[in-house]
């Protein structure tokens, strides 16, 4: 009961700020998250309940997919199952919450999963507040492949943080990268895709060219990047289910790189250098490119607000990075950023409300954010070397590179939330580097 | 003459263990590949002694000098520089079968994007250097690898000053369109 009355402010200022009305009414099990949550909440989800003989290889792997999503938020704790009162055989609507409070479980999740015809598996779960006894939203139920169970899990882990912190989730998702092999002077890049916990990797290209900066369509089905295979740095589009990739035209005589789609999905914001100076270009099919920017500084890293309306950006127009703000449509930028330091690679948050960014100062590197007018500037991380943030798609988190220093220095993919806690590397098998999230999966 | 130009590069790089990014990135025309290790081959012919043919690449990458480096975050080119840069252009001149490709690089103190913006910054100011210089040009072409090939790899500035650098990859070619 302590616990549960220690989170009550915190909650009740979320029912105050929060408009989804479906979850206020749900009851008083809740995380704010943009309060920081400084003791994660106990829960218990015993392994799901194989319901036929097919599901058995499935059940408990899936309820560990479930807790190693919340887990990994750092806003939740899993209470071992040695801990538990009495076994979960069945999968039934009520429960008996004496035996949960008494491990002072606060959330309890039971799940089934049924394996059906044709090698389809249905996964269902219910969510229980424990102190207030009380179902929190309805069962559901997922259905999918035996091949997508990981992607299932992850459906069930999306919705339980979703009724629990009133945000939409980011489990279901892939982030693409650069997985590199190989010694510092001779790197070896290719581009991969996995699950965003670093699960179902696949490889998109071979390593015969550097390739660089790989970034989601927002549709998630294609990835521009940057390669190396004609010699000359040269931006690509890749549709990731066919693993087919075309050269984009882009303006002749320029070296291209640092693209990003517009929220539109059509039309692509790149950089293009030429005669010692780059800029900011836009490629919309069918049209010519678009000059967005014509100082003789550079110009560079642009990224679209999610309206589609502006692009931030950096620029050592000044005489040193320095992020700032322009129309899609070219025109007078605004800086943004005067703090100390040099700043770089911004990228808008999914919400709108943030700008995620690489900072260098006194020989450190650091992931920052501040709000889109500049004010409010949070550094997240420091190192030797951080670089490359990208957002999860409820903007709740940011996933990074960080690089090790030296001879044998190694990239990574780490991941942040934007309260600057939690910080955690991702697993890849390979060292990695530039990743990019993708959007929720449908 | 092109024989006689690829069998002194053979010796050359078993005398003095060629240190050409060329090998490396596949850009170069008459460097054979594998050309950026230190020791000989197994099974090298005996090293003998001869000197340097001044019209061939290898004259061009240790005695006229093939890179200049930079101060941190700056495409200036040096003094020291501009003396090498004139050496190149009356090499280049005087050798007008060659082509070549100009690397521009950074060290990793910086962010991908900026750093290839900067490399490049840094192999068009030698372009313009050799142009300003007389060389046509129509023969020389620039790229940029930002931080993406260091030649050293440790994380002090030690390295990093040999990596602020651009590097003149000879190739062997027609002039480019």
């Amino acid at each position: 009961m302590t616990r549960l009355r220690s989170l009550l402010p915190l909650l009740l200022a979320a029912l105050a700020v929060l408009s989804a009305p479906a979850a206020q009414a749900q009851g008083p099990l809740r995380i704010e998250i943009t309060e920081g949550v400084i003791e994660p909440l106990p829960f218990a989800i015993p392994d799901f309940v194989a319901e036929n003989a097919g599901a058995q290889d499935y059940a408990s792997r899936i309820s560990d997919v479930i807790a190693a999503d919340l887990e990994g938020t750092g806003l939740f704790r899993r209470i071992p199952a040695s801990a538990f009162v009495a076994p979960v055989t069945e999968f039934t609507p009520s429960v008996t919450y004496a035996n949960w409070k008494a491990i002072n479980a606060q959330a309890l999740i039971t799940g089934a999963v049924v394996a059906g015809e044709g090698g389809r598996l249905t996964v269902k779960f219910r969510l229980f507040d424990v102190f207030s006894e009380a179902p929190l939203g309805e069962g559901l139920q997922f259905g999918g492949s035996t091949d997508a169970w990981r992607r299932m899990a992850h459906k069930v882990a999306d919705a339980v943080y979703s009724r629990i912190t009133g945000e939409q989730g980011y489990f279901d998702s892939r982030v693409v990268f650069v997985s590199e092999a190989g010694p510092k002077n001779a790197r070896q890049k290719r581009l991969a895709v996995m699950d965003y916990d670093g699960a179902n990797v696949q490889y998109l290209t071979d390593s015969s060219a550097i390739v660089l900066a790989p970034r989601f369509s927002p549709t998630g089905d294609r990835v521009l990047y940057t390669s190396y295979e004609t010699g000359f740095p040269q931006i690509y589009q890749l549709d990731v289910g066919t693993v087919s990739r075309v050269a984009l035209p882009v303006p002749a005589e320029t070296m291209t790189f640092a693209p990003r789609y517009a929220p539109d999905g059509r039309t692509v914001v790149f950089s293009a250098s030429q005669n010692g100076n780059t800029d900011i270009y836009t490629l919309t099919p069918g049209s010519q490119p678009q000059r967005l920017t014509s100082a003789p500084s550079i110009e560079t890293a642009p990224s679209f607000s999610p309206d589609g309306s502006q692009i931030v950006f950096e620029s050592d127009r000044s005489g040193t990075q320095q992020l700032y703000i322009m129309p899609a449509t070219g025109g007078e930028p605004r800086r943004i950023s005067f703090g100390q330091g040099r700043y770089g690679t911004p990228v808008w948050s999914p919400r709108g409300d943030l700008i995620a960014f690489t900072k260098q100062n006194a020989g450190r590197f650091h992931i920052g954010v501040m709000r889109t007018d500049g004010s409010e500037e949070r550094l997240l991380t420091a190192s030797f070397l951080d670089e490359g943030p990208t957002w999860a798609p409820n903007g709740r988190v940011i996933m990074f590179t960080r690089e090790s220093a030296g001879a044998g220095g190694q990239p990574a993919l780490y991941s942040v939330d934007i309260s600057g806690r939690n910080l955690r590397q991702v697993p890849t098998e390979t060292a990695a580097s530039d990743p990019a999230w993708s959007p929720l999966l449908p | 003459m092109k024989l006689a130009t690829k069998a002194g590069a053979l010796s050359l790089l078993v005398a003095l263990g060629a240190c050409t990014d060329a090998g490396r990135f596949g850009a170069g025309g008459d460097v054979p590949p594998g050309g950026f290790g230190t020791g000989a081959p197994i099974g090298a012919p005996p090293v003998t002694a001869s000197p340097i043919d001044p019209s061939s690449p290898q004259y061009f990458n240790q005695t006229v000098g093939d890179r200049v480096l930079f101060a941190v975050d700056q495409s200036t080119i040096s003094e020291t520089g501009r003396q090498t840069l004139i050496g190149q252009a009356q090499w280049l001149m005087a050798n007008p079968a060659y082509t070549a490709i100009i690397e521009g690089h950074a060290d990793e103190q910086g962010t991908r994007e900026y750093n290839l913006a900067l490399g490049e910054r840094r192999a068009s100011a030698v372009r313009t250097f050799l142009v300003a210089q007389g060389v046509p040009a129509a023969r020389l072409r620039t790229v940029t690898y930002g931080k993406e090939r260091p030649i050293e790899v440790c994380s002090t500035e030690a390295c990093y000053a040999k990596n602020r650098r651009a590097v003149t990859v000879i190739a062997a070619g027609p002039a480019l369109s």
